[in-house]
Formats: structure tokens, C-alpha cells, sequence
């Protein structure tokens, strides 16, 4: 159980002595389990309402929940993933994965016993005892996001976790996430430029506008699961995925 | 029918038998090299290509080196000077690592020092030493006292360059994992500064040995550093010969014995490039 309530943040800078809106009167209710994705222009207000659901940065207004208790401006409620996948270069995977149980205070024998099957169940078997240098992009972001998921959060957010990836290995990432996904049944925020991605992963899609960052829409994905390369192909897809792109044109910079 | 044979054979290349066999003769022509360095010096200044009362021998200076260990006190001397290099080498490293890690905990505190930082790294420390053996006396101290302000503050300059260099975003994902600050220190902070820190390990192994004889010339009872002034003194410049040749091989033994430090400490690790 987790239910997340983000209510009317909103987050000002002072840039060149002008305030300037970076998000504004952003209003989510995010119910236990879904997988909710947030799609966007470059610069929509994104990253900084990651930053503050995840207690990093204040908002200058408005408050987050997490099961009606006030998480605003307190780290360590979510599981928070970037697209760079900062692991520590001078730590095996093992190491890597298990920091979060360490700074809970675990003993480190005891946080390997439990790190050690879910690296193996999860892709990484073989390489629990290689330093990050040794391994591909997609193989980092799996140790990365298994990191997340060891620290143990119903919430977990994801920014734009596979932006970096090329196209075979970014789909290959999908399946893999959603496999965990509903394996842990967690609670998904998720981050993305690209719009197949959103639809194919989420229960939800929030369409956010360019500067000032705010919420435009709202989009149920109504597409059955288990989803699978057939779902790309599949008519209401289709349609979802016309539908964002029109949002998104209206959101395009002016050239 | 042998030539058929070989060409259907399969072809495997093994690059770290090269590597191998470039290596081993490297290492020959290495030890040639010094070889007749050490050859022609002899030859020159016996047949007086070189003036052997400057150039003195390889051979008079082995002699030499041989008295001074039999009837003289070489080996206390090499005792004392190394001591108060390595003394001196390690406090002033390790403060001086310490020092620079206290900036990475308040920006105020690391914008008010860091100017002092830099300014104490202008001040010519050895223009100091006659004040210092005033200070500390003609003894131990007052070498380990050199050879400690030499190296302390490159130190401090490596950690500070290191903890400016730490990564933000690791920062950020520790404190999301629930880190406070003590763990983003011993977690992020000391294992990127340590590749900075080692770096000018063998800086400093040098720094503290020059700020020790430094101190041995200025005033002192032992060490190598006094034998070199001495003998210059009495014209002996054999004498004056053997403690160059004393001080460098001690050199080159710290320096490898840094070598072994880095290996040790950067363990696991790709170097800082």
C-alpha cells in the first residue's frame, strides 16, 4: 500500500532577478501499484518535480504525500533513479547495488546474502564481482535500478532511465522493467521523451507543457497486459500514440 | 609436405609473449646502459678526460663509501636522515589529506581558507629552516618539522582539487537512498580523492628528503645532509660524492616504496587521468 499525492507544487527560481516558473501547480494522485509515466518537452518542470517528490529540493508551494502523511522536503521515502546510472566506479556491482542497505545500517555480509539472488534472478549473474567499467549501458542501468529496488521503496521514480540506450537494448530494458514491475509490485513514476515508451509501459500518461512546467493532460492507457511486441502493433496504440503526438507538437518551441 | 603442414596449422597470436620478450629486453639494455655510464666515468677520470679531484671514481667513491661505513658513521647518518624523511613524509601527508578533506564539509569555511591555502603554498618553506632548527633545535625534530611543512600543503591542494572534483549526482542519488552527510563523506568523498592523493605521493617523498637536508645543512649532528656539508668544508670531495651517491639510491628506494603504496591503495581501480 502507497499512495502518492503531489498537491499543488509549485517551484520559482530567480533567474537574472526575474522569478521564473520552473513548475507550476502541479496536482497528482497517483494510486498504489500503476505505473504512471510523464512525458514532456525538454526543460517541462520533469526533473524538478522528480527533485521534490523525492524530498531533494523545497517547493515554494504545495505539499507531497506519501499515504497521507507529509514527505515535503525529506529524502529517503522513494526510490529515486537518474538516467546516468552513478555507480560507484571503485565498488563491484554486488558493492554497488547493496549501498542503500548499508547506509540503513545492514551488516554488509548479511546485505550481500540477500543482494546476490535477486542479481542473479534479475540478468547480472556472472558479473556480481566486475567493476561498472567492465559492464554495457544496459547492464549499469539494470545494477542501478536493482540498486532502487534493494533500498526498498513501494515508490520508485525514474528519470528517463533508458535515454541513453540504444534502440535494441531500450527494448529489451522495457520487458526487463516491467518483468520486475510486477514481480515487486511497485509504484512507478517514470520519466520519458519518447512517446511508444510511455504508452507501452504505463497505466497513465501526464502530458506536461513547455515553461512554465504544468500538467496539459491526463491519458488512461486502456491497453491489455501482459504487453508485447504485438501491443505496438495493436489499433487503440495507434491511436494513444496519435493522440500524444498532436500534445506534444503544440508544445514544440517556436522555431 | 612440411610447408602444406604449416599452412594448414592454426595461427595463434599470443601479444603477451611480445610483451614478454620486450620487457626482458628492455631490462638488458637497462642495465647495459648503466653499466657504461659507470664504465666511462671510471675510464675518463683515470686516464684524465675528467678531472678526478671534481669527479672524482666510481671506484675511490666505492672505496670511500666503504671507510665511511667501516670507520665512520654512513650508516647512522643514512638511519637519520631517512627517519626524519619518512616521519616527516607520512605526518605531513596524511595532515595534509585530512586538511583538504575538511573543505569538502562547509563552502564558507573552504572560500575563507582557501586563499591562505595558496598563499602558504608560495611561501619558500625552506627559507623558513633557520628559524626551525631555532625553534625545534639541532636535533630529529627539527628535520621532521621540514620535511612535514614541505609536504603538507601539496597534500592539502591534491585532496582539496579532489573533493571539488566529487561527483554531485552521486551526492544526490546517496542522499536519495537516505544517506546523511557523514555517509556521502566516507562513501563518495575518500574514495574519489584517494587516486589524488596518491598522485603526489611521489611528489612528496622528494619534497620531504630535499626539506631534510636542507635542515642537516643548516645546523645538525647527524645525518647525511651534515657529512655532505662537512666534507665540503675539508675539501673532501670524495667524501661529498659518496653521500650524492647515498642520498640518491635512499631516493630511489622511497620512490619505489611510493610505487608499492599506490599499488596498494588504488587497488581495484583504474588510475586518475
Amino acid at each position: 500500500m502507497s499512495e502518492l499525492k503531489i498537491v499543488n507544487c509549485s517551484k520559482y527560481y530567480k533567474k537574472n532577478g526575474e522569478p521564473m516558473c520552473a513548475l507550476e501547480k502541479a496536482d497528482m494522485h497517483v494510486e498504489s501499484g500503476r505505473f504512471i509515466s510523464i512525458i514532456g518537452p525538454s526543460g517541462c518542470g520533469k526533473s524538478t518535480l522528480f527533485n521534490i517528490v523525492a524530498g531533494l529540493i523545497r517547493p515554494s508551494q504545495g505539499t507531497v504525500l506519501l499515504d497521507g502523511n507529509d514527505i515535503t522536503r525529506e529524502s529517503g521515502h522513494v526510490g529515486y533513479m537518474l538516467q546516468k546510472d552513478l555507480l560507484l566506479p571503485w565498488r563491484s556491482i554486488l558493492d554497488n547495488v547493496i549501498i542503500g542497505l548499508e547506509i540503513r545500517g545492514v551488516p554488509k555480509k548479511e546485505a550481500r546474502k540477500r543482494a546476490l539472488p535477486m542479481l542473479r534472478h534479475y540478468g547480472l549473474g556472472g558479473f556480481e564481482y566486475d567493476h561498472p567499467d567492465a559492464l554495457s549501458g544496459g547492464m549499469r542501468q539494470r545494477a542501478g535500478l536493482i540498486r532502487t529496488l534493494l533500498y526498498d521503496k513501494d515508490v520508485i521514480l525514474l528519470d528517463e532511465p533508458f535515454g541513453a540506450l540504444d534502440a535494441q537494448t531500450r527494448m529489451q530494458m522495457q520487458n526487463w522493467l516491467l518483468k520486475i514491475w510486477q514481480d515487486f509490485k511497485k509504484t512507478i513514476l517514470f520519466v520519458t521523451h519518447d512517446i511508444d515508451e510511455a504508452i507501452y509501459l504505463s497505466d497513465e500518461i501526464y502530458v506536461f507543457t513547455h515553461r512554465p512546467g504544468k500538467i496539459k493532460a491526463r491519458i488512461d492507457v486502456d491497453l491489455p497486459r501482459p504487453r508485447n511486441a504485438k501491443t505496438l502493433m495493436n489499433d487503440r496504440f495507434l491511436e494513444l500514440k496519435r493522440e500524444l503526438l498532436l500534445m506534444l507538437r503544440e508544445e514544440r518551441i517556436p522555431e | 609436405m612440411l610447408a602444406e603442414k604449416d599452412k594448414s596449422a592454426l595461427i595463434i597470436e599470443d601479444p603477451t609473449v611480445e610483451q614478454t620478450k620486450l620487457r626482458r629486453r628492455a631490462i638488458v639494455g637497462q642495465i647495459i646502459l648503466g653499466a657504461l655510464l659507470i664504465v666511462f666515468w671510471e675510464l675518463f677520470s683515470r686516464i684524465g678526460w675528467l678531472d678526478s679531484y671534481y669527479w672524482s671514481s666510481p671506484s675511490t667513491i666505492v672505496r670511500t663509501g666503504w671507510t665511511a661505513i667501516v670507520h665512520g658513521n654512513l650508516l647512522q647518518d643514512l638511519a637519520y636522515t631517512s627517519g626524519s624523511t619518512i616521519i616527516g613524509f607520512i605526518l605531513g601527508t596524511a595532515a595534509g589529506y585530512l586538511l583538504g578533506l575538511t573543505f569538502w564539509w562547509s563552502d564558507l569555511y573552504s572560500r575563507i581558507f582557501e586563499p591562505y591555502l595558496i598563499a602558504f603554498n608560495a611561501v619558500p618553506k625552506l627559507a623558513l629552516a633557520p628559524v626551525l632548527v631555532i625553534m625545534f633545535g639541532i636535533g630529529f625534530d627539527s628535520k621532521v618539522v621540514l620535511a612535514f611543512l614541505m609536504t603538507i600543503i601539496v597534500a592539502a591542494i591534491a585532496a582539496y582539487s579532489g573533493v571539488e572534483n566529487v561527483d554531485k549526482d552521486l551526492e544526490k542519488m546517496l542522499v536519495s537512498l537516505g544517506a546523511k552527510r557523514h555517509h556521502v563523506f566516507m562513501k563518495v568523498v575518500v574514495p574519489t580523492t584517494i587516486p589524488w592523493i596518491v598522485s603526489i605521493l611521489k611528489i612528496n617523498i622528494s619534497l620531504a628528503l630535499a626539506g631534510t637536508i636542507v635542515g642537516e645543512f643548516i645546523s645538525s649532528r647527524q645525518g647525511i645532509g651534515r657529512m655532505i656539508l662537512y666534507a665540503g668544508q675539508v675539501l673532501d670531495i670524495d667524501l661529498v660524492w659518496v653521500g650524492v651517491v647515498v642520498l640518491s639510491i635512499l631516493s630511489i628506494v622511497m620512490y619505489l616504496g611510493t610505487v608499492w603504496l599506490e599499488h596498494v591503495l588504488m587497488k581495484g581501480r583504474t588510475p586518475k587521468s
